[in-house]
């Protein structure tokens, strides 16, 4: 048992991660990560979406007719992100303002709808909703890196605190659209060199 | 929120586009950019679907949703209306314009979850759009869409013998392209901007 969740999140974070392997919701990945803290926010609203809406379909997986299943699962996901929107705006204004349309945009997150359909489908209720923490970890993995370097080099700041002095220039690029296409190729460009990979991805979503 | 619909046509073709300046559509836009024609009935089909969803979720958000206070539904309200109409549209192309669903059959299940179509629906609400600028905002961003995928086919199509580094092959010089053309496009951000 132990041993079968060390591997659910080892695939998840490491070998499987739904960003940089497989090229999963990178819509979101791309859009929220000029700060650390928009990154964050978006991490946790995707966590708690993918762990519970596996844990739901995983419920609900004998009771689901195949053919309607797609639908069911997009039904359970926007319900989660209903509350995640909601919780957002009555408690962080702020965040839910700067965050925008992406926190509606989780339900096309082909990652919660992926780790459905590929794991949650055919899996007991436990062991899919660590399959989605797993998942959602991996993919905050990601956001934080990303939004680590464009943040530093966009602001000169750390989770907002200044971290450099007033020699430094701001690179406005990376806090543009283009920082963040060069951000996400150059990591994937070493995470394929370093992170040895089970079998040949050359991606493709969908 | 008084901008000319001319406008928001111009700017979410050029310098707003949804894949270069917002981000959306990249799940499809990466997998399927490898061939020009594929890209280019693609992008046909959502132009088509954007421009009907656009219509459809203002009218049901403003007639249906708002009035009733029913704000918070519409995730829910707007993935089930772009389902709907993507099974209509292909039941009805099906059935009367064989030839046109050859070419978008197959692309047209790809699109109810594509990001660029819900996100067009949650943009025009944020923003406060009037039915006229929806439909503008609806089709300009199928429109550039369109433009961005076939670009970014036609590039890949010319290195595909390039020698790339390994490690980048595939999606990540894909996205490398990507970002030089989100580049190229920033330079026409002085003819139009909204916000």
């Amino acid at each position: 048992m132990i041993k079968g969740v060390r591997n659910i999140f080892k695939n998840g974070v490491f070998q499987d991660n739904p960003v940089f392997r497989q090229i999963l919701g990178i819509c979101s990945a791309l859009a929220v990560t000029n700060l650390l803290i928009n990154s964050f926010a978006m991490s946790l609203g995707l966590i708690f979406v993918t762990s519970f809406s596996s844990l739901t379909v995983s419920l609900l997986r004998n009771y689901t007719p195949g053919h309607i299943r797609m639908m069911v699962q997009t039904l359970i996901i926007s319900a989660y992100v209903i509350i995640v929107d909601i919780v957002l705006k009555a408690y962080f204004p702020a965040m839910s303002s700067a965050l925008g349309p992406y926190v509606g945009l989780i339900i096309t997150n082909c990652i919660i709808m992926g780790r459905c359909e590929a794991f949650a489908q055919n899996n007991k209720p436990l062991a899919s909703f660590l399959d989605g923490v797993a998942s959602g970890i991996g993919y905050m993995f990601v956001l934080m890196a990303i939004a680590l370097f464009r943040e530093f080099l966009g602001f000169g700041t750390f989770f907002g605190f200044a971290v450099v002095g007033d020699w430094w220039t701001n690179w406005i690029f990376m806090i543009m659209p283009p920082g963040a296409f060069f951000m996400l190729g150059i990591l994937i460009w070493v995470a394929n060199t370093y992170v040895p990979a089970k079998e040949e991805n050359t991606g493709g979503a969908q | 929120m008084d901008i000319n619909p001319m406008t928001i046509l111009i700017a979410s073709i050029f310098t707003n586009n949804m894949i270069l300046a917002n981000f959306l559509g990249m799940c499809s836009f990466i997998a399927v950019s490898k061939e020009i024609k594929t890209s280019l009935g693609l992008g046909q089909a959502v132009t088509f679907v954007l421009t009907g969803t656009s219509i459809i979720n203002y009218l049901i958000y403003t007639y249906l949703l708002e009035p009733y206070g029913l704000e918070y539904l519409r995730f829910i309200v707007f993935i089930i209306t772009i389902a709907a109409f993507v099974q209509l549209v292909e039941m009805i192309i099906e059935r009367y314009v064989p030839t046109l669903y050859y070419s978008l059959g197959i692309f047209l299940p790809l699109i109810t979850v594509n990001c660029a179509i819900l996100g067009v629906s949650l943009f025009l609400v944020i923003r406060e759009y009037t039915l006229l600028q929806s439909l503008a905002f609806g089709i300009g961003s199928g429109l550039g869409w369109t433009l961005a995928i076939v670009a970014l086919a036609a590039i890949r199509q010319k290195i595909k013998n390039a020698p790339v580094p390994k490690g980048l092959q595939g999606a990540g010089v894909t996205l490398i392209i990507t970002g030089l053309m989100a580049l190229a496009f920033i330079g026409l951000s002085g003819v139009v901007t909204i916000q």
